[in-house]
């Protein structure tokens, strides 16, 4: 009994940190509608600058001193972050917000590395909380009590501050009508600076609490966001209330989930999650957001299938591609491969966020279940590759086919956690369950059978597949299915009130993306010849993203031209710099900042303009584009 | 009039939110050819009721029946399937399609092709949704883009793809909101003359007693959410009681002697 007891006491412990992170999370939400992917980098962040300043000064003072001015530190870059980023993107679509933040983790990864060194960082003991209470013969740490005592109190700190500051009232205000608010006189521009400083301190102070608890390394920062967004999933995004409920609720799941599912624990958080989601879609403390309005997007060119032209053009590109066997040697043609590969998981993702506007931030799930279903196929049931290559895509669908059933029941920002969420669920499966999966290790062997072993033959397998992916999928965007998802995506409310059931055509999206993402991850298992949990990784999962953004977002062929140029730019890169993900997050904040429209959609644009002007005065229909103003 | 068909009957509606009965206990019917209006203050219910109607809200009691089947708590895609059209207070179009393809997705989805994965869409009903835009007089303009087209003829797109599944009965949730007094008088013109012409029943509310008393062949008034006046248009004028909801409003004077409404 005093073992539950004690694990009970270390779950909340636990939930103390994540509080603070996840009501970081919410505060800046709730007023500025950003949700700040960066967050679980502040986090880091705030542990690592408090481990210099501890380690530096000597004593109690030092310590919580050092503990307090870190988290300030921290939020003094939050202000700075703000200032020159995010006032920058408030009025972009939510998509870009994320990734802009998102692009700022992958920064801050890399920065971490640079400044501290890859290794894990052993934090100091806290002074007056350095020995363990007993109890029943079981010991609690007594810093655990000192956590457990502090959660409740920074709640209660919040809770004043919001309702007994003239500064609490305005961001409640702001809360609910932000316009409003403005329109009263009150500096928006530093009300929200002041808000996301205070995010920021939160999330850099429970950073920097927990390094007496655990060591500090630069993977901290996904595995805390991963788990935030649960919580504010479960909770209800923009509710201090309940992201304290459902952080003590995660974190007392994780402390017995590990009793009863060893392995692979974080599966009890799944089963509750999925459960709150169904009953209660916003959170068990949210509140159910009105109809959400269409993201405003950067045009309104519809969408129309190739002429003729642009199909002769199309296949004399692909006809070229064909040929590149014939001049080129061996580690071409692998680049070749891996950028075919990347095409198709590049289509099956712009098939999902582009023609559906469902923008997953965990793609790479499905992409890592496909190769993983190759691996076990061959390595297990020893089937021949023409059978693997046809059903280990299935995985793909059958992960695309759980998970989509719960990620379309929500959208926007949501979605986009959710995904996240799931696709880290599927990683840590992959990484824990090491007796089927290998875990870190992986499985390797997986060759190809002889037919299509060597490097040409490979190249033009991958080549022929996703050439037949980008047919067969802008077939399906001008289908009815296809007008029918975007039908969707453009108007709720619209598309219901002329029939369409939207969860189901989205959800139906959702399995055809993840599966063709799978057919991409099986033939990359081939390529590679193993499998890996990275293979499921949230910067694969990123580098999709970033392929769609980088080819035009609004446009029907930016991802294939996005993964082929980011593909090759990436390869180059990593054989170029040890710091690729400093340099691609950087990337990433520049395309959303500078360059929103993509490849793709600013050659549109361009050309939009010239045929306009030479045809403007013969054809009075054909109008010019209107950029949103939005 | 009685050979006429009941489209729409609605019996007993009754929604409260806590302690407030935002619409208690209303009573109609709608025949088909028939214009019907729901006006009443702000507040009086109006939308609660007319949100029940068209699937978006489920009343605490009460039957909604079209045609003779019910529709009560039923969703707005299966109202749909039951030959209700609809329109909304603020047009809801496809703004990254073309005009012709806005109707398209319509006419697709009656069809029951939504889930039709190789077909082109650019040939499906091409004709039909040509037919339905000149119906609405927005046949030259099949080929913009929906995005960029000035709000009045956005409204007549979304008249158009409310026809789309023929409709037995149409919801115009406050047609005329946000328009030129011009494009008013036209749009009611044109909704009137397809539903005569169709014989569909139209039940819309409105702010503008222009276009109520023109247009409507019969008006209901709704007043903290019980109706107090039922009848033709002379009728509800002369109603005292309404007049007395109306009072300073200077709403109820002659349409016709109104500028705009004449010709």
């Amino acid at each position: 009994m005093a073992f539950y007891v004690v694990q009970f006491l270390t779950g909340l412990a636990s939930a103390a940190s994540l509080f603070l992170v996840a009501s970081g999370l919410s505060i800046i939400f709730g007023v500025t509608r950003i949700v700040n992917f960066a967050h679980g980098a502040f986090y880091m962040l705030g542990a690592y600058v408090a481990f210099t300043l501890t380690d530096r000064f000597s004593g109690a003072f030092g310590f919580w001193g050092g503990i307090v001015i870190a988290a300030l530190v921290v939020a003094a870059i939050g202000v700075l972050v703000e200032m020159v980023l995010l006032r920058r993107i408030y009025h972009s679509p939510e998509l870009f917000q994320l990734l802009a933040t998102f692009g700022l983790t992958l920064m801050v990864e890399d920065l971490v590395v640079l400044i501290w060194g890859p290794d894990d960082l052993v934090g100091r003991r806290a002074p007056g909380f350095k020995g363990a209470i007993d109890f029943f013969g079981q010991n609690i740490p007594s810093y655990d009590l000192f956590l457990i005592a502090l959660g409740p109190v920074v709640l209660g700190v919040l809770w004043l501050l919001f309702q007994r500051t003239r500064w609490g009232v305005l961001v409640r205000a702001a809360t609910q009508d932000r316009d409003m608010v403005a329109a009263l006189g009150v500096n928006q521009k530093w009300l929200f600076t002041s808000v996301f400083a205070l995010g920021v301190f939160l999330a850099a102070l429970g950073g920097a609490l927990q390094i007496p608890r655990d060591a500090v390394n630069h993977a901290m920062d996904l595995r805390v966001i991963v788990e935030v967004f649960v919580v504010v999933v479960i909770g209800g995004l923009g509710s201090i209330i309940g992201a304290f409920v459902a952080a003590v609720l995660v974190s007392e799941l994780n402390a017995f989930g590990i009793l009863i599912f060893p392995k692979i624990s974080i599966i009890l958080v799944f089963l509750v999650m999925a459960v709150v989601l169904i009953v209660r879609p916003w959170g068990l403390f949210g509140k159910p957001e009105a109809p959400a309005r269409r993201t405003p997007g950067l045009t309104v060119n519809p969408w129309r299938p190739l002429t003729t032209n642009e199909r002769l053009a199309a296949i004399a590109v692909l006809v070229v591609a064909a040929a590149l066997p014939f001049v080129a040697g061996n580690y071409v043609l692998t680049v070749g491969s891996e950028i075919a590969i990347f095409v198709i998981f590049a289509v099956s993702l712009h098939f999902l966020m582009s023609v559906g506007g469902l923008a997953s931030f965990g793609h790479a799930a499905y992409f890592g279940l496909g190769a993983y279903g190759v691996a076990l196929l061959a390595k297990m049931a020893g089937l021949p590759m023409i059978a693997c290559l046809l059903l280990g895509p299935l995985l793909g669908l059958l992960g695309a086919a759980v998970f989509g059933f719960f990620a379309v029941q929500l959208s926007g920002v949501y979605f986009a956690m959710l995904t996240l969420a799931f696709a880290q669920i599927v990683w840590s499966i992959a990484f824990q369950w090491v007796s089927v999966t290998g875990g870190d290790n992986g499985i390797l062997g997986v060759w190809p059978e002889k037919w299509a072993a060597s490097p040409s033959h490979f190249y033009w397998l991958s080549l022929g597949i996703a050439a037949l992916a980008v047919v067969v999928l802008r077939i399906i965007v001008f289908s009815p299915f296809g007008f029918a998802l975007r039908a969707t995506r453009d108007s709720p409310l619209r598309s219901e009130a002329i029939g369409i059931n939207g969860k189901r055509i989205q959800w139906t999206a959702f399995v055809i993306a993840g599966t063709v993402a799978g057919l991409a991850g099986a033939l990359f298992a081939y390529l590679k010849g193993s499998v890996f949990p990275d293979n499921m990784g949230i910067s694969l999962s990123v580098d999709a993203l970033v392929m769609v953004l980088l080819g035009g977002v609004e446009t029907v062929s930016g991802a294939v031209v996005g993964a082929i140029v980011y593909k090759a730019l990436n390869i180059w890169l990593v054989s170029q710099t040890d710091l690729s993900k400093l340099v691609l997050g950087g990337f990433v904040v520049l395309i959303v900042v500078a360059f929103p429209k993509g490849i793709v959609g600013t050659l549109e644009a361009f050309m939009h303009r010239r045929r306009k002007s030479s045809s403007s005065a013969s054809s009075p229909l054909l109008t010019s584009r209107i950029e949103s103003a939005e | 009039m009685s050979m006429v068909p009941t489209l729409l009957s609605v019996e007993g509606l009754t929604k409260s939110y806590g302690g407030v009965h935002a619409v208690r206990g209303v009573s109609f019917e709608l025949r088909a050819g028939e214009i019907l209006a729901l006006i009443g203050p702000n507040g009086a219910g109006k939308s609660t009721c007319f949100d029940m109607l068209n699937g978006q809200n489920i009343p605490d009691s009460g039957r909604i029946r079209v045609l003779g089947a019910e529709t009560t708590g039923k969703k707005p895609r299966v109202i749909w399937r039951m030959g209700v059209g609809r329109t909304f207070q603020i047009a809801a179009t496809f703004p990254t399609m073309t005009v012709r393809e806005n109707v398209q997705v319509a006419l697709v989805s009656h069809g029951a092709q939504l889930f039709n994965l190789w077909a082109s869409t650019a040939r499906q009903a091409r004709d039909e949704a040509g037919r339905l835009l000149d119906l609405v007089g927005m046949g030259a303009y099949a080929e913009r883009p929906c995005g960029e087209l000035a709000y009045g003829d956005v409204k007549r797109l979304e008249l158009a793809i409310a026809l789309a599944n023929q409709p037995k009965l149409l919801l115009m949730d406050e047609p005329t909101a946000g328009m030129a007094p011009r494009e008013r008088v036209e749009l009611m013109r044109l909704t009137a003359r397809i539903a005569r012409e169709q014989s569909i029943g139209v039940l819309f509310t409105e702010h503008d007693m222009d276009v109520v008393f023109e247009h409507a062949d019969r008006i209901l008034v709704l007043n903290r959410g019980t109706l107090i006046a039922e009848g033709s248009p002379e009728e509800v004028r002369g109603n005292a009681q309404v007049r007395a909801i109306y009072l300073g409003e200077g709403l109820l004077y002659d349409a016709r002697h109104r500028e705009g409404a004449s010709a």
